[in-house]
C-alpha cells in the first residue's frame, strides 16, 4: 500500500482514479460554479488547497489519530482549513469570494476531501500525502476548468471573462470575445448545461479509456494471449 | 480493570480535545489576521457602490457613517431600507436608498437608488440578484448600459403613467426575452420615488437617528442571509 509511486499517484490522480470524472465526487459544487473559467479555476484552487493543507496535516499526525477518534479529527482538521481559506480570501479575494459565495463553505463536505484523508492520507508519509493531494486536487481543478470552459464559450461566447476579479485589474486584457453575447447558447449556463457537459467528458474519458484498452489488447494478443488489463482502480 | 477503561476512553478524548484546541488556535490567528481587511473591504464595497448612484463632489461626509434604517414596507421593499444620507457643508444633498424587490425571476433583487434633493434620480445600480445569466442580467452595467436610463428620471419625467417596462405601456425598455426582472426593478425604483415625492419625507430622512452599529457589518449579515436564501 504505501509502495504507491509517485507516478503512480499522479496518473490516479490526474486521470485512471480522477475524482470529478471516476470517483464521481464533489458533484454539487463541480456543477454549480462553473458556469465559466474563472468560476471553476477559483473553486478548483480552494480545493487543491483545501485537500493539500488537510491531507498533509493529516499524515504528519497519522501517528496521533488513534482509530476510535479518526472521524472526528478528519473533520475538525478539514473544518478548520476551509475556514481559515474562507477568511483569507474574504479578505484577499474578496470579489471571487463574493461570486463563490457558499461553496467556499460546502468544501467542507465535498467527499473528495475526507476520502482521501481516509483511503490515503492517513496511511502515507507526508510527502505521498502532499503529492496525492496535489494530484487529486489538479484532477477536480482540470474538470472545472475545462467545464467551466465549455459553458462559457457556449453561453456568452467569451473565455477567461472576468478574470481581474482572480488576478487583479491587469488581466482584464484575458478575456477573449469569440462572438456576441446576444448569439450565446443559454441551455450551456443553466444547470441541464452542467449535466450535459459533464456527460460528455465522462462519454470522452470512457471513450478514450476504451481505445487504450483495445489497443493492449491487439497487442497483447499479438504475443501472448493474457486478460485484457482492467483499468479500475483498487483504491 | 477500571483503571483500563479510564485510559482506553481518556486517552483518544483527550487527544482531540488536543486537536479541538490546536484549531481554535489556528481559526483565532487568521480570524485575527484577516479581521481588519475583511471590514474594510467590505466598507470599500459598500463606498464603491453608493459612489456610482451619487453626483460627483455632491457630498463631503462620510457616508458610510451616516445611514438610517426605514422598514422596508414603507417602499414595498422586502427588507428593510437602509438610507445613508449625502450632505454638503452641512446641508442634505441627495440620499441613497438601499432596497431590496422579491418581484424579479428568482429570489431577491437588491438595488441602490440615489435620489437628489429635486427628487430626480442621480444613480441606480443592481447590487445583487440571482437572475438568470444571460437573460436576466442585463441590469448589470458590465453587460448592458440599461440602468443608465434611470439618470436622471424623476417622477415627472417620465410622467408617473410612464413608469413601467414598454411592454406594459410605459418608459422603460425590457431585456429581449425577459420582462420579468426589469418589471421588478423599474417597479422598485418607482416605489421609493413615490415614497419620496411625498410631502416632506425626502428632507426627513434627514434628520432621523444614526444607525447605531457598523453598515458594513450590517451588509455583512444581508450578504450571509442572501447566501443562506440561495440555498
Ligand atoms: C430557464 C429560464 C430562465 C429565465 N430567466 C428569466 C430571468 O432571469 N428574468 C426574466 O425576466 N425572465 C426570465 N425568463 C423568461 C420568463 O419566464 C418570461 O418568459 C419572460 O420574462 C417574459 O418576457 P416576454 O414577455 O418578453 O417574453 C426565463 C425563462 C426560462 C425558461
Amino acid at each position: 500500500m504505501s509502495q504507491a509511486s509517485y507516478r503512480k499517484i499522479t496518473q490516479e490522480g490526474l486521470w485512471n482514479n480522477n475524482p470529478g470524472l471516476v470517483q464521481l465526487l464533489g458533484l454539487c459544487p463541480l456543477m454549480a460554479v462553473t458556469t465559466n473559467v474563472v468560476n471553476g479555476l477559483g473553486l478548483g484552487l480552494a480545493t487543491i488547497l483545501t485537500l493539500v493543507a488537510s491531507s498533509t496535516t493529516i499524515s504528519f499526525a497519522r501517528h496521533f489519530i488513534t482509530p476510535e477518534i479518526r472521524l472526528p479529527v478528519f473533520v475538525l482538521i478539514i473544518a478548520a482549513v476551509v475556514t481559515a481559506i474562507e477568511l483569507l480570501m474574504h479578505a484577499f479575494f474578496f470579489e471571487l469570494y463574493h461570486i463563490l459565495g457558499i461553496f467556499i463553505p460546502l468544501i467542507v463536505t465535498n467527499c473528495i476531501i475526507i476520502g482521501r484523508a481516509e483511503a490515503f492520507a492517513a496511511k502515507h508519509t507526508p510527502p505521498k500525502a502532499f503529492w496525492d493531494a496535489l494530484m487529486m486536487g489538479t484532477g477536480f481543478a482540470l474538470v472545472l476548468l475545462i467545464l467551466g470552459g465549455m459553458r462559457e464559450v457556449l453561453a456568452n461566447g467569451t473565455l477567461f471573462d472576468h478574470a481581474h476579479l482572480m488576478f487583479g485589474e491587469s488581466a482584464r486584457g484575458l478575456a477573449i470575445h469569440l462572438f456576441e453575447d446576444d448569439k450565446g447558447f443559454l441551455l450551456a449556463a443553466l444547470p441541464p448545461g452542467a449535466f450535459i457537459g459533464l456527460g460528455l467528458l465522462l462519454a470522452i474519458k470512457n471513450w478514450i479509456d476504451a481505445q487504450q484498452v483495445q489497443r493492449r489488447k491487439a497487442g497483447k494478443t499479438a504475443t501472448t494471449a493474457t486478460l485484457p488489463v482492467t483499468s479500475v482502480s483498487t483504491e | 480493570m477500571n483503571n483500563s477503561v479510564l485510559k482506553q476512553v481518556l486517552k483518544p478524548a483527550l487527544l482531540l480535545a488536543a486537536f479541538a484546541l490546536v484549531g481554535v488556535l489556528l481559526l483565532d490567528t487568521v480570524n485575527r489576521y484577516t479581521l481588519q481587511r475583511i471590514e474594510a473591504n467590505e466598507r470599500n464595497a459598500l463606498m464603491r457602490q453608493l459612489m456610482q448612484v451619487v453626483d460627483k463632489n455632491s457630498h463631503d461626509n462620510d457616508l458610510l457613517h451616516d445611514s438610517a434604517v426605514l422598514p422596508g414596507k414603507l417602499f414595498h421593499s422586502s427588507s428593510d431600507v437602509t438610507i445613508y444620507r449625502a450632505r454638503k457643508q452641512g446641508r442634505p444633498s441627495a440620499a441613497i436608498f438601499v432596497t431590496t424587490t422579491d418581484k424579479g425571476y428568482k429570489g431577491s433583487i437588491q438595488i441602490v437608488i440615489g435620489i437628489r434633493m429635486d427628487r430626480s434620480i442621480s444613480g441606480v445600480r443592481v447590487v445583487r440578484h440571482n437572475e438568470t445569466p444571460g437573460l436576466g442580467d442585463k441590469m448589470e452595467l458590465q453587460k448592458s448600459p440599461w440602468v443608465l436610463d434611470f439618470d436622471n428620471t424623476s417622477l415627472q419625467q417620465p410622467a408617473l403613467s410612464q413608469w413601467a417596462v414598454k411592454r406594459d405601456g410605459g418608459y422603460f425598455d425590457q431585456f429581449t426575452g425577459a420582462t420579468i426582472t426589469p418589471r421588478a426593478i423599474v417597479g422598485a425604483v418607482r416605489d421609493v420615488l413615490l415614497w419620496s415625492n411625498e410631502d416632506n419625507h425626502l428632507l426627513s430622512v434627514f434628520s432621523l437617528p444614526t444607525t447605531v452599529g457598523n453598515p458594513s457589518e450590517a451588509s455583512d449579515r444581508a450578504v450571509k442571509a442572501e447566501m443562506e436564501n440561495a440555498q
